[in-house]
């Protein structure tokens, strides 16, 4: 079968910048492949590029098999697009903007309004249908948004970031929602700056950083591949968070990561065996434990290994910027 | 879902050009649309034009001519070729606008004429300047102007205006895809408008200028429209001065649409 998106070698460089450097992706169909890297790393650009908005430099990507640069028009007509960049008419009602979609994939004024009437209920914007979505909040715009990408039923759906700046019963709302895709057969490529959620969402991901991709498999190959567990320490006075960052120091050969808020140490553990010791040394320098666990490495801690860097959690006016220079190179 | 909206199992290579000019009546459609939804932009096409009608009647009116009635007389034609040329400004800033919130690029990555969103927008824009002509017409007669003509030549001067509006707004729409900001779309347009406006005989007959400014109204665009509105409108010369206007339209529609679609096709 092919695959729903197929993309290999993919360069764009603007000005100077390098933002992709040779990007492969494949999406298997109906499932959620997960883009993740930090801010600048190429994400967007990337889907900027499968969704016919930009042309790639170098490489080739497929969209169900159809060429993204040499046959856009047909890769049009298998898309939905949800970012912050393909937007919704701010000036337009909710209900005005689904039908304008419709009316503009050739439906008839009929079939635009029913369907702009499913799509308001299924996303639980019966009630703001008619006003403009510039009185819509964070959430409901972004609901809307979805919709919007929905209006013609596509096949393959780009989400970038579509959860970023959501509270958090929107978010989960936002997740249903994908998940209701899948299961319709939808393939979507996702975008996030929370790992969590390509954690929840995720088939298969993909880690991008400077434009390069660093890993791939699924949450679960990726979280094996960089070893492992980590090892969590509380102290039960918190005034000797120093002293056990320092045991951990000493016993695994890594940095221990402290939180002076909640006191907690953690340590990625690459043998279990170093264990024993470590709670000798503990309890020999006289700390009493308030928590001790052994646990598989999170998302966030794989990206912390892969990147060297802060998870991609960053400001959204990084994005911005990004934007900004994309602008200003064309 | 219903099958006869699901996309076909083979998409099509390319739009038709029915199906880019429904595409474009669609977006029409949407800009009209904006134009009753969005308050502050029917209040400033409205009260616009009534504003500079009761400024400039009132006070330039006896300075200038001796009396408002005979100061409206000469100034109502060049003040609807003012609130038009003003107006073509915001077809660069909604397309400003369009492009910098991202309803641009929803447009492109669906499957329709790469044109239409701009033909939308101009389409659109023709009925906003029909309701600032409509509104400075009606509201100049009302404060005492009388169409010195007929209905057929007042006809004339409507379309007229609107034609070298058509051609104008294509100066904004190169404005609005070159400049970044909604801000900035303002201020170039205005520079740019503001000696065309006032460097011709619109307001004042151009006797009492210096030497150099009158050459320039002479070869200003908006003397020639001003002029064949007067005579379309209040009576006076009428056939050179449309001609002319109607060269320059052509010219500037020849040289600006190309420059705006190219400067749009790059931006987006």
């Amino acid at each position: 079968m092919t695959n729903a998106i197929e993309a290999a070698g993919l360069v764009k460089r603007f000005g100077k910048t390098t933002a992709l450097d040779g990007v492969d992706l494949v999406a298997r169909p109906g499932t959620v492949l997960g883009v993740l890297g930090p801010n600048g790393a190429g994400k967007t650009t990337a889907v900027r590029i499968l969704a016919t908005l930009l042309q790639a430099d170098a490489g080739q990507a497929l969209v169900c098999g159809y060429d993204v640069g040499r046959q856009a028009h047909e890769v049009r007509q298998l898309i939905g697009v949800t970012g912050q960049y393909a937007s919704v008419d701010e000036g337009l009602s909710g209900a005005n903007n689904l039908i304008m979609i419709g009316r503009l994939l050739g439906e008839s004024r009929a079939h635009a309004r029913a369907r702009a009437a499913e799509l308001l209920a299924r996303f639980d914007l019966s009630d703001a249908a008619q006003r403009p979505v510039k009185t819509y909040s964070g959430g409901m715009r972004r609901r809307l948004d979805l919709a919007a990408s929905l209006v013609g039923h596509p096949r393959v759906l780009y989400l970038d970031e579509p959860t970023t700046g959501l509270d958090p019963r929107s978010r989960t709302d936002v997740w249903g929602m994908v998940r209701g895709l899948v299961a319709d057969g939808v393939t979507v490529l996702l975008t996030t700056q929370y790992l969590d959620e390509a954690d929840q969402l995720a088939h298969d991901i993909v880690v991008i950083d400077h434009g390069r991709v660093i890993a791939t498999g699924t949450p679960d190959e990726l979280k094996a591949k960089v070893g492992g567990q980590v090892l969590e320490v509380l102290a039960a006075d918190r005034s000797r968070m120093d002293r056990v960052a320092a045991v951990l120091a000493a016993r695994t050969g890594a940095a221990p990561a402290a939180d002076a808020e909640t006191g907690l140490v953690r340590v990625p553990v690459a043998d279990a065996v170093v264990l024993p010791a470590i709670i000798r040394d503990l309890d020999e320098a006289g700390v009493e434990l308030g928590e001790f666990a052994l646990r598989r490495a999170s998302l966030d801690e794989v990206f912390l290994s892969l990147t060297g860097s802060q998870g991609p959690a960053g400001h959204p006016e990084d994005i911005d910027q990004a934007r900004e220079l994309e602008r200003s190179s064309r | 879902m219903t099958a006869a909206t699901m996309p076909s199992a083979a998409p099509v290579h390319r739009v038709g050009p029915v199906t880019g000019l429904r595409n474009t009546f669609t977006l029409t459609w949407r800009s009209v649309l904006k134009i009753r939804t969005n308050m502050e932009d029917l209040v400033g096409l409205s009260l616009q034009p009534i504003m500079f009608l009761l400024l400039f009647t009132y006070v330039f009116g006896g300075a200038i001519a001796g009396g408002t009635h005979a100061y409206l007389q000469f100034e109502l034609p060049g003040l609807l070729v003012m609130t038009v040329v003003f107006a073509t400004l915001g077809t660069g800033l909604m397309l400003n606008q369009d492009i910098t919130g991202g309803v641009f690029d929803r447009f492109r990555s669906l499957p329709i004429a790469r044109w239409a969103p701009l033909g939308g927008a101009v389409l659109g824009d023709m009925v906003r300047y029909l309701i600032s002509v409509a509104i400075t017409l009606g509201f100049g007669m009302i404060l005492g102007f009388r169409i010195g003509t007929g209905p057929l030549p007042a006809v004339a001067a409507c379309l007229l205006l609107l034609t070298f509006a058509l051609a104008m707004c294509w100066v904004s729409a190169l404005i609005g895809m070159l400049v970044k900001t909604p801000q900035g779309v303002q201020m170039y347009g205005f520079i740019a408008m503001f000696p065309l406006i006032f460097g011709s005989n619109l307001l004042v007959p151009a006797q009492t200028m210096p030497g150099w400014l009158q050459a320039f109204v002479r070869v200003n665009p908006i003397t020639d429209l001003t002029t064949a509105e007067r005579g379309l409108l209040v009576g006076g010369p009428v056939a050179t001065p449309a001609l002319r206007s109607l060269l320059w339209a052509l010219g500037i529609f020849v040289v600006f649409a190309p420059l705006a679609v190219r400067a749009y096709r790059r931006r987006t």
